[in-house]
């Protein structure tokens, strides 16, 4: 009995003395360091717009439906890319659900960019991402979304893709992860180029 | 009782084994082994349910699983029958030996009484003439006898047995030749050696062993685990809309749950026990046994293990100016009244050397012997007035009268000296040379030895002998290591710091000064013609009294344990291709998209779950010969020993239920049984 | 699997090879009670200090069942620690947010899930969880109970390495020289790595980006209660909503994901977890955070090659893990590279495999190796949703979960449960040497078998028996009919695997999930706050009862004829047995599960 009442003693004591260093301690040292190397990773990378007003987060992907814009991947994140709500659609490879969204997805995505009835759709295109914020299309996708976005805006298709290049982040040191386009950076560098009408 | 091997067909051990396959189905004989009685009250569920009108199966497809359920039961109490059945014939023959006598005991008051064998207590004194038998276990106290034994070791020729010393004890059953001996009873009735070996053989009194008992644990929990797979399965078709029939479940529990080792494995045991008892060695337990498989130290005795009981002539050693042959003739001559071993040895080697022939002594009719006696320790013959003698150095000595040459003494000593026996040759005065007498190891044994040091079981010499002669026979002999001058502490201290060092020690013994060492021992072979004392402080005791047998001891433990593991895999092994049988059969209907999941293309879904429910049963009866003989021993290293098993037993244990379940899928197919 | 996935592949493997031997040595150091490193100066005082405070004798070690008995007093008042703050959090400090006190069942069922290294999380983390909750309640967890893991394995490999000894170790010792020594300087570089990556770690309330093109959707319409409101067909009624502004997530994120890694916890800050882009912005983040799961697991294999003076013990153990973690790797990202028949079908590019779930920057070979670590080991982080896999790829996890998470494993509990099957081999297949069982020296007998077998059980027991339970009842939460659900967001096999899956995970002390399956309910809540506890501590307590037998057994010396427990057979061996033993007890499930799907999937049925 007296060794359950010294342990459980030491528990409680040890409980708190871990609190205080773990989470007391700990989360300040990686705060303080955190914001003196990185203070912009930190923080959330922020993008400031034109008013100093923030419009958004390099690493968060953000809707766009307007056809001059690019659209990003589907969202699941509450009513699309709520980045308080990140999660993915759920759904499992013999949902009746998903596949109707996708078949939905693939039709609009033909019609809106003007491909065949039979052209491959890219699969990043008609797919939820796992957290609905994904910030990124592949480049194939980009691309096919090209010829649209320069129409609209009146601009050529090969500045478009120019400015899809400088969006483009390549495989980390060539190796790790895949390539990819992140779409709210392009969006807004197409916006800087022609001011929004 | 000599060492008999029954076939394992013979059918005066399977007809009444098939009987006792139906008694041992009494469900409180079936609650000893979880994994059979789990089985048994499958076939007692599908039973119910064949009376009960079945599940919507048909009704030939339900009998024929519940009848095969049932055989599985049946074929695991075969083969425990059939170990036993093997076990009580050679209980049977130890039996006879142990005809009830009349014996004639000590009252109280000095007088004698004639009570029968079976009412001797221990303590009691009893008396036992020339062609009497000896009524129980005991110690001679009073007298020697030469006594028959042969109905208990086989072996035809007398033995003596007297009064004090290490050659008192006597075995019940054995008859008195010659001479009254007072005899103290050491047993009480059935407690005797005999008793106990025939309560273990038929398996009657057999308790499971610590490695038995830890896998039976590991069966039930193997067992528990796939109840909890078959009912949760039930739930999980449910949710599926997939209403599995309870038969189907039960035939698919059965199949998981390991039935071949579960089966199988008291029948192991037994066997085991039992070839021990066809080597004529009593084991005091089926603990000792195991124990036997795990031994790497073993302990021999020079003497009779190691070497042959006498010296034998080796070499001549000529005196200067004399020849080889003339020395070896005169050996020769000097040996033919010699009747000891050793005197016989110097006539085969001056035959096999010097190609003289041994003569008889009928040949010589001038010559006159003179035997080789105790006192004068010197043998030889007189032909044509030429003394030939041969004998102890000291006694040449004295007979040529005057000193050894110079040469020879040396030989004498040298050979004294590496612990050899000198005899010295002489033809009248003249001193011709000197016989090496030494040790001859047995022949095969450096081999085996080796074999041994393979396994990892390291060979330990114990001799009375000096260092220096002690460390010349274990080169010869090739043990590893060797106690020199052993007294009985030195071995107990020997065996103690091996047990320290993390190695367990086996030993022969037979004195009363043995008995510490074999009882420290963990495993300590008594011989028979010991002392009680011995014979109590061992676990084993052989019949034979060979202490060569200790070796053969060691390869049955092992060949007991290696049996119980390479069947236990095999049965787990076995369940993947069940699975392959049974879940695309029992899902197939449902989901008729899962088709490419019935690898082994089996006929239809009812045929898939009756051929492994057959395979399952029929897999026990084929492996009862294995389980009896035991899997075949070969002395390797353990990385050896395992990957040749694994193989076997483990990947051979995933593949051949593919086979014999397709076989059996044919054969039903084709006899339209479902 | 192309040519940059086996590039990436071998690096990976190449790291954790090279990291084994010298983090391994560093962990002998510091699970030996005197042992030096180099970080004394710094730690020692605040070592002692903590003994001192807490009253704790650093020089006396224990037996098992004091070891125990600290252990399961320590999770006690930690659970119960968590629990009080977070049904609190409302009144207490660090809540921007003003989020409510978490209900009881969801807090006891959280208290439970990081106590036991599981950090199941039933509860969308930036939604629920105020800043407190995240930085004490919960992160005290990701150390501690990843100590705890370590310390229970320390103890088991002394019980294995020592001999004829009453003690296996001090538990508050092992707990603090782990806390400190070893994960609490690996995160503080590890966090700042991963802030330098994008990671976030403020104070700061949630920021608002004005978006530049807004759009409107339909949301249900709720009432002023903020319930739903039914149109007369019983459906929500839906209006329209217009989005002009984006809620940014903020908070100290990188503190708790370098320990929730580390310590293979797995919660993640958000509820999206690894996929959510501040918690793994980058691809060398992602591969930095699958590399933190496996990296003091593997190192402990080196750590018990040289407690029991038998390096090649150690690695044939690693070996047997790496062939499991690559086999697994192998399977998933074939499946999820052919991607899914009923999409190529709709004209979407075969090429591009299943990306459903998944994020772009990953792919499919990434989000494939993440799952396939994240459940080899028990960790529970996830950079892509496994309940959208394919059928196939989506059993690579479950298995991985239902084998014990023994391929590298949690932190120690990898260890200790691959030990259990170690055990187990050398039980079944070293009697084919033809010697009774033993390990390293040590006789295997009843009690040590029994001990095992309980392990095994109980896995089974919790994994199966919740599942069958929860497949046949519908105790999740009602739907907007008021109709009580199994809580399952897909029908069909795929609705099965999402229960089992939630069973295998809390039972595994996982934490990932099928994450459509709608756990958030009372009964939900309460068994799966059970199965973590059943899945922790029911098998470390015999585990500890194992490690006291075999500590106290006395030392067998070694010999040719001596059980082989290093080189390639052993190896094969210890892969067959976790095959064996492991995997048949699910392969009913597993067939009705995610195998018949596999097989409807392809002929084209939808549920």
């Amino acid at each position: 009995m007296n060794t359950i009442i010294k342990e459980t003693t030491t528990a409680v004591l040890a409980t708190l003395l871990f609190a205080l260093v773990l989470c007391g301690i700990y989360p300040v040292i990686i705060w303080g360091a955190g914001q003196l190397l990185f203070p912009h990773q930190a923080n959330g990378s922020l993008i400031e717009g034109s008013d100093r007003k923030t419009v958004g987060s390099e690493l968060l992907g953000q809707n766009f439906t307007s056809a001059k814009y690019f659209h990003p991947r589907p969202s699941s994140a509450g009513t699309g890319y709520d980045a308080a709500n990140s999660s993915g659609s759920n759904l499992g490879p013999t949902s009746q659900k998903l596949i109707d969204a996708v078949k939905q997805r693939v039709a609009d995505y033909r019609a809106e960019n003007g491909l065949a009835a039979d052209a491959l759709v890219p699969g990043d295109a008609v797919t939820a991402s796992g957290s609905g914020l994904d910030p990124h299309i592949s480049p194939k996708n980009a691309l096919l979304q090209a010829s649209r976005v320069a129409r609209e805006r009146g601009l050529g298709v090969d500045v478009v893709k120019t400015e899809i290049d400088k969006a483009t982040t390549a495989a980390q040191f060539g190796i790790l992860g895949e390539a990819g386009v992140n779409v709210l950076k392009l969006n807004l560098a197409l916006d800087a180029m022609s001011p929004k009408k | 009782m000599a060492a008999k091997t029954h076939s394992i067909f013979d059918p005066a051990i399977i007809i009444p084994a098939i009987g006792a396959s139906f008694q041992k189905l009494n469900p409180a004989h079936m609650l000893g082994n979880p994994v059979m009685f789990v089985t048994e009250v499958g076939a007692l569920i599908t039973t119910a349910l064949l009376f009960s009108g079945g599940q919507g199966a048909s009704f030939g497809f339900l009998l024929q699983i519940t009848l095969w359920l049932w055989f599985t039961v049946i074929f695991a109490n075969f083969a425990e029958a059939m170990a036993e059945g093997r076990g009580k014939a050679q209980a049977e023959t130890l039996r006879k030996s142990r005809t009830e006598t009349k014996a004639n005991r000590f009252r109280g008051d000095g007088a004698l009484e004639e009570v029968p064998s079976n009412k001797l207590r221990k303590g009691d004194v009893v008396i036992v003439k020339a062609g009497e038998f000896i009524p129980g276990d005991g110690e001679i106290i009073e007298g020697a006898a030469t006594v028959d034994e042969s109905a208990i070791t086989g072996e035809s020729a007398p033995v003596v047995r007297e009064a004090g010393g290490d050659r008192s004890a006597v075995t019940g059953g054995t008859r008195v030749l010659s001479d009254v001996i007072k005899v103290r009873i050491t047993a009480n009735p059935g407690e005797t050696f005999l008793d106990r070996m025939i309560g273990l053989v038929e398996g009657a009194k057999r308790q499971k062993t610590p490695n038995e008992i830890a896998l039976t644990i590991l069966l039930s929990a193997l067992t528990i685990i796939f109840l909890i797979v078959l009912i949760s399965m039930k739930a999980f078709g449910i949710y599926n809309g997939v209403d599995f029939s309870i038969t189907v479940l039960v035939a698919l529990l059965v199949c998981l749950i390991p039935t071949t080792i579960g089966g199988l494995l008291s029948a192991i045991g037994i066997a085991g026990i039992d070839r021990l008892v066809q080597k004529n060695v009593l084991a005091m337990s089926g603990r000792a046994v195991e124990a036997a498989g795990d031994v790497d130290v073993l302990l021999l005795d020079k003497t009779g293990t190691i070497t042959l009981g006498n010296r034998q002539a080796a070499e001549f050693l000529p005196a200067p100016g004399v020849t080889k042959e003339a020395m070896a003739e005169a050996a020769q001559l000097a040996s033919l009244a010699d009747e000891t071993p050793e005197g016989r040895s110097i006539v085969v080697l001056a035959k096999e050397k010097y190609g003289l022939r041994g003569r008889e002594l009928n040949e010589l009719p001038h010559a006159t012997f003179v035997p080789f006696t105790a006192q004068t320790r010197m043998s030889g013959v007189d032909i044509n007035g030429t003394k030939y003698r041969k004998g102890a150095a000291d006694q040449v000595k004295a007979f040529v009268g005057g000193n050894l040459p110079g040469a020879v003494q040396s030989d004498v000593d040298r050979i004294a000296g590496l612990g050899g026996t000198p005899l010295v040759v002489a033809s009248n005065e003249k001193v011709l040379g000197t016989i090496y007498l030494k040790d001859i190891v047995k022949g095969g044994l450096a081999d085996r030895f080796e074999r041994f040091r393979a396994m990892g079981i390291r060979t330990i010499m114990i001799t009375g002998d000096n260092p220096r002669t002690a460390a010349a026979i274990a080169k010869e002999a090739g043990v590893d290591d060797f106690l020199a001058e052993a007294t009985p502490e030195q071995k107990l201290a020997l065996i103690r710091k091996e047990q320290e060092g993390g190695h367990l020690v086996a030993m022969t013994g037979d004195g009363t000064n043995d008995a510490p060492a074999l009882a420290q021992a963990d495993v300590g072979v008594a011989m028979n013609t010991g002392t009680q004392a011995a014979k109590e402080a061992g676990n084993m005791v052989d019949l034979d009294s060979n202490p060569t047998k200790l070796i053969e001891v060691v390869e049955i433990g092992k060949q007991l344990l290696i049996t119980r593991g390479a069947l236990t895999t095999f049965s787990i092994a076995n369940d993947v291709a069940k699975y392959f049988a049974i879940i695309p059969a029992m899902l197939l209907v449902s989901f008729p998209s899962i088709a490419p999941l019935n690898v082994m293309k089996l006929a239809s879904p009812q045929s898939a779950i009756l051929s492994a429910v057959i395979f399952n049963a029929i897999i026990i009866i084929l492996l009862i010969p294995l389980a009896l003989r035991g899997v075949k021993f070969r002395p390797l290293g353990a990385a050896k020993i395992l990957q040749r098993n694994l193989l076997i037993y483990g990947v051979g244990g995933v593949i051949i239920p593919f086979i014999g379940i397709k076989a059996i899928d044919m054969m039903v197919a084709a006899l339209h049984l479902a | 699997m192309n040519t940059s996935g086996w590039i990436q592949l071998i690096l990976f493997a190449a790291a954790l090879l090279v990291t084994a031997k010298p983090l391994g040595l560093y962990l002998c150091k510091v699970l030996d009670a005197n042992g030096k490193t180099f970080l004394d100066p710094v730690i020692k005082p605040i070592e002692r200090l903590t003994y001192k405070l807490t009253g704790v004798d650093p020089k006396q070690e224990h037996d098992w069942k004091r070891y125990a008995t600290a252990m399961l007093l320590f999770s006690l008042v930690s659970m119960l620690f968590t629990y009080a703050i977070l049904r609190l959090q409302a009144v207490l400090p660090l809540n921007p947010q003003k989020l409510v006190a978490v209900g009881e069942h969801l807090a006891f069922n959280t208290a439970a899930s990081f106590t036991t290294n599981t950090n199941w999380q039933s509860y969308g983390g930036e939604s629920t969880m105020s800043y407190l909750s995240q930085m004490v309640a919960l992160t005290i967890h990701n150390f501690v109970s990843a100590a705890v893991g370590i310390s229970i394995a320390a103890a088991l490999v002394r019980g294995i390495a020592r001999h004829t000894s009453q003690t296996i170790g001090n538990f508050w010792v092992d707990l603090t020289r782990v806390t400190y020594y070893l994960l609490v300087p690996i995160c503080v570089v590890f966090a700042v790595v991963l802030v330098s990556q994008g990671m976030i770690q403020n104070f700061k309330p949630y920021d608002s980006a004005s978006l530049s093109d807004p759009f409107t959707t339909q949301v249900p319409k709720v009432d002023d209660k903020g319930a739903a409101v039914n149109g007369p067909d019983g459906k929500p009624v839906m209006v329209d909503q217009k989005i002009d502004a984006q809620t940014i997530v903020q908070g100290p994120m990188a503190s708790q994901i370098a320990i929730k890694m580390l310590g293979t916890n797995g919660g993640g800050y958000t509820n999206a977890n690894a996929a959510q882009p501040f918690e793994n912005p980058t691809p060398l983040s992602n591969f930095l955070q699958m590399f933190a799961i496996f990296a003091i697991p593997s190192a402990l294999t080196y750590f018990l090659g040289r407690s029991v003076r038998n390096q090649g013990h150690g690695w044939a153990v690693w070996a047997a893990m790496f062939v499991l973690f690559f086999a697994g790797v192998m399977v998933a990202a074939h499946y999820e590279a052919a991607g899914n028949p009923n999409f190529t079908a709709l004209g979407v590019d075969p090429a591009d495999g299943n990306m459903e779930g998944k994020e772009v920057r990953f792919g499919i070979f990434n989000s494939a190796l993440f799952a396939t670590i994240t459940t080899d080991a028990s960790c529970g982080a996830v950079n892509s949703m496994h309940d959208s896999f394919t059928p196939m790829g989506g059993l690579v996890p479950l298995l991985n979960i239902q084998l014990g998470e023994v391929v590298f494993g949690g932190v120690g509990a990898g260890l200790y449960g691959m030990l259990i099957y170690v055990i187990i081999a050398v039980f079944i297949a070293g009697l084919m040497v033809g010697r009774t069982p033993e390990y390293l020296g040590k006789k295997i007998e009843p009690k040590d078998v029994k001990m095992a077998s309980f392990v095994i059980l109980i896995l089974a027991f919790s994994i199966l028996g919740f599942s069958a339970w929860a497949s046949v009842s519908k105790m999740g939460a009602p739907d907007a009919t008021g109709a009580l659900t199994d809580g399952t967001n897909n029908s069909g096999p795929h609705g099965f695997s999402e229960i089992l899956y939630a069973y295998s995970s809390c039972t595994g002390n996982n934490g990932s999930a099928f994450a459509g399956l709608t756990a958030n309910a009372p009964w939900y809540d309460t068994t799966l706050g059970f199965a973590t506890l059943f899945g922790r501590f029911a098998m470390i307590v015999p585990i500890l009862a194992l490690a006291g037998s075999l500590a106290r057994k006395k030392l067998i010396a070694e010999s040719a004829g001596t059980f082989p427990v290093s080189g390639p057979l052993f190896t094969s061996l210890l892969v067959g047995t976790v095959l064996l033993i492991g995997a048949l007890t699910f392969v009913p499930a597993l067939v009705l599960g995610p195998v018949v799907e596999h097989f409807l999937m392809h002929a084209g049925k939808l549920f």
